[in-house]
């Protein structure tokens, strides 16, 4: 049987204030136990929060730019649960009027697929704080450093239909707060997690299946591992005569697992109900159009921009708008260089791309800087080297060899263009080729290749190709 | 010269005048308490070094020309409002050993008013019960006669004001924790409107209705204290922006002109026929005094207690659940586990009344129930408020009795929780409204204190001094000493 996968997500966006949602402490990441945590984070006796309302701005972004419903008033629920790290015995919540309504995210598939994925709801809640297991001799460690640290709940519908639909969606939604600026975005400090609502159903079935929860994974490659292995999973299951149960799932990278958490029976009974501590957060319709005149520009509107000021196509463009680093880093070199835009294009997309994925690194740490880059495309541009050599240069400049111009003349790299050294050069390996010029002069022009990559073996590259090309032609005549 | 008697007002201006300093009249009441508390046990603690140490310093800002009207004149603070380094117990088993780091805001304006804590008064645990007989320091006695209950849960501070062991101290109210007591006690207590005073630093028992007041012997004291507590503040989020007024501007005002509205339903069974009596003769007074008495109706009054019973135990249920054993308080010995750290812990640590109250309410917002009761309830409550709101259209007081008999027995009730939740019913609507609501000495049954309740619409807590100072002029009721 053929079977489709639906799968919707949760995703937890840290919004980067200084101070927590409900109280002064500081929202750092990083420093020791229970240092960043007061009062109120402690949830003492008879302590009262207080709504930052810089939080409530965040969020108000992130609902325009999804152009959502944004109600004029939500409300703060109680999430009672008992749980160590969690102060209060509660966790302050949205629940039933949560603060950003329906909207849609657009999220690129393939250079010609668009898909629109529907987002249920964006909620504002507390972050609970960390139990640690080790180093206390059987008991375990409380540190409430994260307790307070607000959060944005992002819930979509179940509209994904893969796990790589998944994987772009986040990507699409991290892309959108990096640009929004509403969160750093960084997801081994936890900043952007992701609980998957994973089901399988046979194809053409309109009702959806059973659905497992798989809690908090904080990659995009473990998001994408996950879901494929809880769909085998699933899969195997139902094609064995088995039945999925709805259960919290846990993804365990190291075995590339999910394994069962805690089934429904188990579940928690919430008790949610209005936090009466807090008022309901009123939005009036001014606020919401001068929070709208705040929006960056978004990374759909960038593409767009791209395409129309550059003549990029559309897949270049949404590719570079991707992340907004990215896309400040492209727009930067294009300002610097006298190459064209698609050449500073395919250089990021390209080389660029290729050695951050390799080795891991993000734009904001990388070796070269826009204007670097810039430099090296100019040589290209103004014939001071080839483009093959241009690479041998990029590779310099990335271990950290200093700027395109002395890489160049440091390891003697400028390019070949003066026509009677080449000519001599040309002369040299006929002579010295007298079989091939043979074979090629009766009719195997396979071999102006052979000549060309003698040519450029000879000069270490450096000779200009176009010119080779052109000299070389001339000479065989 | 005896001090016993007098009111904030008159220590007020003997301080001023210097014929006393404030470490005498601290001293004064110290010795009171040593004395007396022993048999009515209104204190949980005492702070003899702290009290003289802040009645030092009183008298310096007198001497230097530095005082606010109350500086250097002690007060009791019911053991449910947070004081930096001095134990804050609510009551509970659970917070014996608990020394909040903090002040609350209430703890706070007192200091800045230079007034002195001289120490924390017992309640019922975490402020639910009516007869002061749920505390983990055990019963209150009714300084009007010891083999009664001096009210709840407010009741130390009703019982420590109404013996003379201070001339002032501070409760809570959230069905009526101030006003029966006082009540029960034969003093002055105001619940103000809600969020009025601000709750940051008053430990939670139900969010939505919990609000904190003074008790005194006379309204004009009252109001003094009122000053000092009300405003707006930054920490609690529900706390209103709303000019505080001088409570005491209007309290000379004449009583001709007001109209006040007493409820039909607050005269029904229920009420005993003595209680009905005396309060009847109360409004007579106010009518005496130029006052229109008019007869209203508050038809949803029947309802107030069963809402109220879902909806506090609610809040309760949730606002109870950091008591955890985790961070703070008690903790069981030896846990085996995470469940018997928390099982143990609460179960050892709660008493009988919150054990009932957190399971009750755990119920109501249990999944499946939630709509048959805490929204019904929230529904009946806004009923109840809309009541109130209908009367206020032609009547600017409401009075009637703070509670349907006098001070009963102690252990007459503690078996029978739904007659002990009965004796809340014409105090707990005024906290689901959110209205503020006074009670003061209007007379005696047996012996045995009676309280006239006033309620306003919000915010209108001048009228309700004006109308309770214009009584206390003409009677004297609130001069009666056990």
């Amino acid at each position: 049987m053929e079977w489709e996968t639906v799968i919707g997500l949760e995703v937890h966006v840290q919004l980067s204030t200084h101070s927590k949602i409900f109280s002064g402490a500081a929202t750092a990441y990083g420093a020791d136990p229970n240092t960043q945590a007061c009062a109120i984070d402690l949830g003492m006796p008879g302590v009262l929060p207080v709504l930052n309302k810089k939080t409530v701005e965040k969020a108000l972004m992130f609902g325009l730019s999804i152009n959502a419903e944004i109600s004029n008033k939500s409300v703060f629920a109680r999430k009672n649960y008992f749980y160590p790290d969690l102060p209060k015995g509660y966790q302050i919540s949205q629940y039933e009027l949560p603060i950003v309504g329906k909207g849609h995210l657009d999220i690129q598939l393939d250079e010609n697929t668009v898909k629109r994925v529907g987002i249920t709801r964006a909620h504002l809640e507390e972050d609970a704080g960390k139990s640690l297991h080790e180093d206390f001799h059987g008991q375990s460690g409380i540190d409430l450093n994260r307790a307070g640290t607000p959060l944005l709940e992002i819930v979509s519908e179940p509209d994904l239909r893969s796990a790589k639909e998944a994987v772009a969606y986040l990507k699409t939604l991290h892309s959108l707060v990096r640009y929004l600026d509403i969160s750093d975005g960084n997801m081994q400090e936890g900043s952007f997690r992701c609980d998957a609502n994973v089901s399988v159903r046979p194809k053409g079935e309109t009702k959806f299946g059973t659905r497992a929860e798989i809690k908090n994974v904080n990659s995009f490659r473990f998001v994408e591992r996950a879901i494929n292995y809880e769909v085998a999973r699933q899969i195997e299951l139902l094609e064995s005569g088995g039945t999925v149960i709805q259960e919290t799932r846990l993804y365990d990278a190291e075995r590339n697992e999910t394994r069962s958490m805690r089934g429904k029976e188990e579940a928690n009974d919430y008790r949610y109900f209005p936090d009466p501590d807090l008022l309901p957060i009123i939005i009036d319709d001014k606020t919401i159009e001068s929070i709208r005149t705040t929006l960056p520009e978004l990374p759909w509107q960038r593409r767009e921009r791209f395409q129309s000021d550059f003549g990029l196509s559309h897949y270049d463009s949404y590719c570079l708008s991707l992340t907004r680093e990215m896309a400040e880093f492209f727009e930067a070199t294009v300002k610097a260089t006298q190459a064209t835009p698609k050449i500073v294009a395919n250089w990021i997309l390209g080389d660029f791309s290729a050695y951050l994925n390799k080795e891991q690194t993000e734009i904001s740490e990388s070796p070269l800087s826009p204007q670097q880059l810039a430099q090296l495309l100019d040589r290209i541009a103004d014939n001071t080297i080839s483009g093959k050599i241009a690479k041998t240069v990029f590779d310099a400049m990335w271990a950290g060899e200093g700027d395109a111009d002395k890489i160049i003349s440091s390891q003697g790299l400028t390019q070949i263009s003066d026509s009677s050294a080449l000519e001599k050069i040309i002369d040299e390996i006929l002579l010295n080729n007298p079989n091939q010029l043979a074979q090629y002069r009766a009719g195997g022009e396979k071999l102006f290749g052979y000549f060309v990559g003698q040519i450029m073996k000879a000069t270490q590259g450096k000779a200009n190709p176009q010119q080779v090309n052109e000299l070389l032609k001339k000479k065989l005549g | 010269m005896s001090l016993e008697n007098k009111t904030l007002v008159e220590l007020s201006k003997d301080l001023t005048a210097k014929k006393v300093s404030s470490v005498e009249v601290t001293q004064f009441y110290l010795d009171r308490i040593a004395q007396h508390n022993p048999a009515l046990n209104a204190f949980i603690t005492v702070c003899n070094e702290s009290a003289l140490a802040e009645a030092k310093e009183a008298d310096k800002k007198i001497a230097s020309g530095h005082a606010g009207p109350l500086t250097g004149i002690p007060y009791a603070h019911k053991d449910i409002f947070c004081t930096d380094g001095i134990k804050t117990s609510c009551g509970s088993k659970m917070l014996d050993n608990f020394i909040a780091p903090y002040d609350a805001t209430v703890t706070t304006k007192f200091k800045e008013a230079g007034m002195v804590m001289i120490g924390k008064t017992n309640m019922d645990e975490f402020a639910m019960g009516s007869s002061n007989e749920n505390s983990f320091y055990g019963p209150v006695k009714n300084p009007w006669d010891h083999t009664r209950i001096p009210g709840g849960s407010s009741g130390g501070s009703a019982a420590a004001v109404a013996a003379r062991l201070v001339p002032a101290a501070t409760g809570t109210d959230t069905g009526g924790s101030i006003r029966q007591p006082a009540s029960m006690c034969n003093i002055t207590g105001i619940k103000p409107t809600y969020g009025r005073v601000s709750r940051y630093g008053m430990i939670a028992f139900a969010s939505s209705l919990d609000q904190g007041g003074p008790f005194a012997q006379t309204a004009e004291d009252a109001a003094l204290l009122l000053n000092i507590m009300a405003g707006h503040d930054e920490k609690d989020s529900t706390s209103v922006i709303h000019d505080v007024p001088d409570y005491t501007a209007e309290l000379n005002k004449p009583l001709t002109g007001l109209t006040i509205g007493f409820a039909k339903e607050h005269f029904a069974s229920g009420l005993e026929n003595d209680v009905a009596v005396v309060i009847q003769e109360a409004i007579a007074e106010l009518q005496k005094l130029g006052a229109t008495i008019k007869e209203i109706s508050l038809p949803n009054t029947h309802l107030a207690v069963p809402a109220y019973y879902v909806i506090a135990p609610a809040e309760c249920s949730s606002n109870l659940a950091r008591y955890d054993g985790v961070r703070y308080g008690y903790r069981c010995e030896n846990p085996k586990n995470l469940d018997d750290l928390y099982c143990r812990t609460r179960g050892e640590g709660f008493g009988l009344e919150i054990k009932r109250r957190i399971i009750v309410g755990t119920y109501a917002l249990s999944s499946g129930y939630y709509d048959a009761y805490y929204l019904k309830a929230q529904k009946i409550r806004r009923l109840i408020s809309n009541d109130y709101q209908t009367a206020f259209k032609s009547v600017d007081l409401i009075v009637g009795p703070t509670a349907p008999s006098p001070a009963f027995k102690l252990g007459e009730k503690v078996d029978d929780p739904v007659s002990m939740y009965l004796s809340d019913i014409y105090t707990i609507g005024v906290n689901l409204a959110g209205l503020p609501g006074m009670t003061i000495p209007a007379g005696f049954v047996k012996s045995l204190p009676i309280g006239l309740q006033l309620i306003a619409n919000y915010f209108d807590e001048s009228r309700l001094f004006n109308a309770a100072h214009q009584f206390q002029q003409a009677t004297d009721w609130h001069k009666k000493t056990p």
